[in-house]
């Protein structure tokens, strides 16, 4: 071990009328378990703290610091140097918003989708009678639910996804895993009629190509291929509703759905 | 410069801030929320663990109640919490988780029938009841007399903060993400918003409202080892201390873990040990055994802790490029053991150290965890010194943590103090009659205006930033972490003040168009140093040990003298804070007592009878609390 590590690092402030695109070289001596953020950070207090990249938990939970580590996406903080060769080239996220350097606006697009899609319960919240028992729930589907909702909201999907790049207003698989986490959720009185509105197009399910990029770069592991599919499935029967018998529907629909229920 | 108005303005997206944004936005009040970072990356999303409310549904939950709770909650704190607020929380906590639930929070629920559980390591069955099925579940927690902390598999923090940010999307809560706050907008009374600066564009902004809340975490970046997240660096407590008129409540009370790892400080559970894990130094000698003959490695967090820092300081300590650090042997447990049950240590180990700890030793040191002290506030969560101010969260000292937290029991304060605090300041919000001097939004604004051309120019002084950041914290790991003593503590004192002085002087070591990120570090180092100020400079004066607070010259706790609460006040112009005390508690629902555990001796008070009788205006408020 004890390498010198070569960071090449895609330097850029949109701020700044005189700023062009260019690489930075950095040379860091590399540490037993050393992670990207260390080494980014130590480049920022010890050479250039004008370098803009975020981090924020160090431990890959709270989805700040995804950026393209030698041409993947991926989680700084969640990847060792001693994976890496010693020579590293860090790009941020394409898709998002270049906030500077290695810094994107992944939380403005976040928001803005999921006002989209609308991504959230619902259901009557002024019900809530804080003297009643909690509807019950099966412990499995509670663990289903939570499944989805581990997404980080990283953004790595988005980066490596093929239709994303060639259409902007894409809402990509994490857009249409989160519906399909509502769309599990009993608490959650929406209408298939009411998903298809949200993702029955183009912008959702359509406009996949099924490639599967996405999961392969998830740092969560989270099931997108299967929630796309289940969408997808849950869609397509919509769309062809009255023109196939109602009866068949319902039999294929049920094979499609999600895994505890298909294995039911 | 840009000016917002609203009604309510959210300092902080964390759990506290978006529970609290939620109430208002429900309420129909126009709400503002910032952050410097997306919500849900704020660091209540790394809490794993879970949130304590006494449900009682599981089977080792069984017969609880908020009265078990509340009494768990107070000897916790070691009798240095305000009761009528720990009472508050105990009793609504119930009711808040159900409420989560009611909006989206995929509890893990209680699955009838025979299970294998695990207690100091060794596996017992329970049956959990049928009729309980589907109700949200419990998990065992340190420090409590039943198991209550719900929680989402390995994920709490983070499943509850999607589903309030959900709501917040639902209601309309506008968010400024990337939005710092660094200067507090008042008249001398009354709180009318803040200046923030924003991190996008390094331009100044600024939000006048009707009543401002800071609920802005912990402040454990002022420890050079800390498990909180590295934007945890205090803003929301110093911008509070900063008007010189906001008190900080118990800054000495400071929670540290044992199995902090090296060199990122993730945490490892204490299921470690609990299981037979050892703790090794630099020779591979197992020394707890030496130092505690009984219960070796398996004596409480804070002793643990404390050895382990003795340890370290006879030179025993493994050295790194990371500092100096032990080792955490569980090779023995084998493969399979540790692929199952210690699974997330397993995780953390091979995914951010790069150890496989089936065969290789684990790098370890006692690491700040929990802050308890923050933004003193009264019951209603309303800010000691301004009106119009309110906090919540971690960064409060509302405070029902008094010396010690217990595991559970803050991220369940988030919400618990988000709904009730929310609702108090929704009632303030509807009531008042704001009137916005323009001179004060001028005045706050040219402050934070000069220190930044102070700062850029260099015409204070050549002082750098991450040098005084590098020199804070290691007075503070030296002096005021686990063991305290007066010697210690008055070099930190002078330390402290020496760098508060060379922090009046930093100037930039590099240039940058718009918004440059040496200059965020820079803004903030002052405030930290006052915090750590006011956290050694408290633990000094406090000539007593009671919780996290150990003082090796003075180990009794001491009811007659310091069953209080420090308030520190950083006058305007001041180079120390300045100390007052108000009672711990306004009465003692539970008489200040033993806690069972820890040992130690403490010298009694004799409390008048009066303060043992709960008044009947708190009886009533604790009944509007659970509507
Ligand atoms: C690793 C770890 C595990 C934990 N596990 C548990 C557990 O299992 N159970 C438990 O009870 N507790 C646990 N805790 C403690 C608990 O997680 C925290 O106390 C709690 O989440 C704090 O929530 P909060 O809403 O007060 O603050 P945070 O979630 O920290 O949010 C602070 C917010 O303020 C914003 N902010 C900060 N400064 C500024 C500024 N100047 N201007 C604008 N915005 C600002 C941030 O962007 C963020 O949105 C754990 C803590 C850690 C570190
Ligand atoms: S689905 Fe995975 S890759 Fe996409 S944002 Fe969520 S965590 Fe990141
Ligand atoms: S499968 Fe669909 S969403 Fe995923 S990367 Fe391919 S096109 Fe994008
Ligand atoms: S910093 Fe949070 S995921 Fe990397």
């Amino acid at each position: 071990m004890n390498r010198m590590l070569t960071l090449n690092i895609f330097r850029y402030n949109p701020l700044d009328p005189d700023s062009t695109p260019r690489m930075q070289t950095f040379t860091v001596q590399e540490y037993d378990s050393m992670t990207l953020f260390i080494a980014l950070t130590q480049i920022r207090d010890e050479k250039d703290p004008t370098l803009k990249v975020d981090f924020c938990c160090r431990a890959g939970i709270c989805g700040s610091c995804a950026m393209v580590i030698n041409g993947r996406p991926g989680l700084a903080c969640h990847t060792q140097t001693k994976d890496l060769p010693a020579e590293i080239t860090l790009h941020p996220l394409p898709f998002f918003q270049l906030l500077g350097d290695l810094s994107v606006d992944t939380g403005s697009w976040f928001r803005k989708t999921g006002l989209q899609i609308e991504a959230w319960c619902h259901s009557d919240d002024k019900a809530f009678d804080p003297t009643a028992e909690e509807m019950r729930m099966d412990n499995d589907l509670a663990n289903e639910i939570f499944e989805l909702d581990r997404c980080i909201e990283c953004g790595c999907c988005m980066a490596a996804c093929g239709t994303a790049r060639m259409r902007t207003d894409f809402l990509g698989a994490v857009s249409i895993m989160r519906v399909a986490r509502f769309y599990l959720d009993p608490r959650d009185k929406r209408s298939e009629d009411d998903y298809y509105e949200v993702i029955g197009n183009d912008q959702g399910v359509f406009g996949c190509m099924g490639l599967l990029a996405c999961e392969d770069v998830c740092p969560k592991g989270i099931p997108l291929q299967d929630q796309l599919g289940i969408m997808r499935r849950m869609m397509a029967m919509h769309s062809v509703k009255g023109v196939l018998p109602r009866p068949l529907i319902e039999t294929i629909k049920k094979k499609g759905c999600c895994h505890a229920h298909a294995q039911s | 410069m840009q000016i917002h108005h609203t009604d309510v303005l959210c300092i902080g997206a964390g759990l506290a801030g978006e529970r609290v944004a939620v109430e208002a936005a429900m309420a129909g009040l126009n709400t503002i929320m910032l952050s410097l970072v997306p919500p849900r990356r704020s660091h209540s999303s790394a809490a794993q663990g879970g949130m304590q409310a006494a449900l009682g549904n599981a089977i080792m939950g069984d017969g609880d109640s908020p009265d078990v709770h509340f009494a768990d909650t107070v000897k916790g704190s070691d009798w240095g919490c305000d009761q009528e607020v720990a009472r508050i929380f105990a009793d609504t906590a119930p009711i808040v988780m159900r409420e989560v639930a009611h909006w989206g929070v995929p509890w893990n629920r209680v699955v009838p029938g025979k299970h294998t559980y695990y207690k100091g390591g060794k596996p017992f069955e329970a049956e959990e009841k049928a009729e309980k099925a589907g109700l949200i579940h419990a998990r065992a927690f340190g420090g409590t007399a039943k198991w209550r902390t719900c929680y989402t598999a390995d994920g709490t923090g983070r499943s509850v903060l999607n589903t309030l940010d959900t709501k917040c999307l639902q209601y309309g809560v506008t968010v400024h993400d990337r939005m710092q706050a660094e200067a507090l907008i008042h008249d001398g009374e009354t709180c009318l918003g803040c200046i923030a600066r924003c991190l996008r564009t390094g331009e100044l902004v600024a939000y006048l409202a009707t009543s401002t809340l800071i609920a802005t975490g912990g402040y454990g970046r002022i420890y050079k080892a800390t498990t909180n997240a590295v934007i945890c660096d205090g803003g929301g407590q110093i911008i509070a201390l900063d008007t010189g008129l906001v008190p900080m409540g118990n800054m000495e009370a400071v929670q540290f873990h044992p199995t902090g790892t090296v060199p990122t400080d993730i945490l490892v559970t204490e299921g470690c040990r609990g299981d037979g894990g050892t703790l090794l130094d630099v020779n591979l000698y197992r020394f707890m055994p030496d130092y505690e003959p009984d219960k070796s490695e398996l004596a409480s967090r804070d002793v643990v802790s404390r050895r382990m820092t003795e340890h370290m300081r006879k030179g025993l300590g493994v050295k790194s490029p990371y500092g100096d650090h032990l080792w955490l042997d569980i090779r023995h447990l084998g493969e399979k053991h540790i692929t199952t049950k210690l699974r997330e240590v397993y995780d953390i180990c091979t995914n951010f150290l790069g150890v496989n700890p089936i065969h290789q030793l684990i790098p370890v040191r006692p690491t700040h965890h929990y802050s308890m002290g923050g933004v003193r506030t009264n019951r209603d969560g309303a800010a000691y010194g301004l009106k119009g101010l309110f906090s919540a969260g971690e960064s409060a000292c509302w405070d029902m943590h008094g010396f010690n937290r217990l595991g559970g029991n803050s991220l369940a304060e988030t919400v618990v103090a988000g709904r009730y605090i929310g609702k108090r300041m929704v009632e303030y919000t509807k009531g008042a009659t704001p009137s916005f001097g323009m001179q004060y939004v001028d005045d706050a604004h040219k402050k934070v205006q000069e220190r930044i051309t102070d700062i850029v120019t260099g015409r204070k002084g050549k002082e750098n930033a991450f040098k005084i950041r590098d020199e804070m914290h290691d007075i503070m790991m030296e002096c005021v972490g686990i063991f305290r003593n007066g010697k210690d503590l008055q070099k930190a004192v002078n330390k402290l003040e020496e760098l508060y002085d060379r922090s009046q002087k930093i100037c930039l070591s590099s240039t940058c168009k718009g918004m440059n990120p040496e200059l965020s570090t820079a803004l903030r180092i002052r405030g930290m140093v006052k915090l750590a100020q006011c956290t050694a400079y408290g633990a000094l004066m406090r000539t007593e040990s009671r919780g996290a607070h150990t003082r090796e010259d003075f180990p009794e706790r001491n009811d007659k003298d310091w069953l209080n609460r420090t308030l520190a006040y950083w006058k305007e112009g001041a180079s120390m804070p300045t100390l007052e005390y108000e009672e711990a508690s306004p009465y003692y629902e539970l008489p200040p007592g033993d806690r069972g555990y820890g040992g130690g001796v403490t010298i009694p008070n004799e409390l008048p009878p009066e303060k043992f009788v709960i008044p009947e205006a708190a009886k009533e408020n604790l009944k509007k609390a659970k509507l």
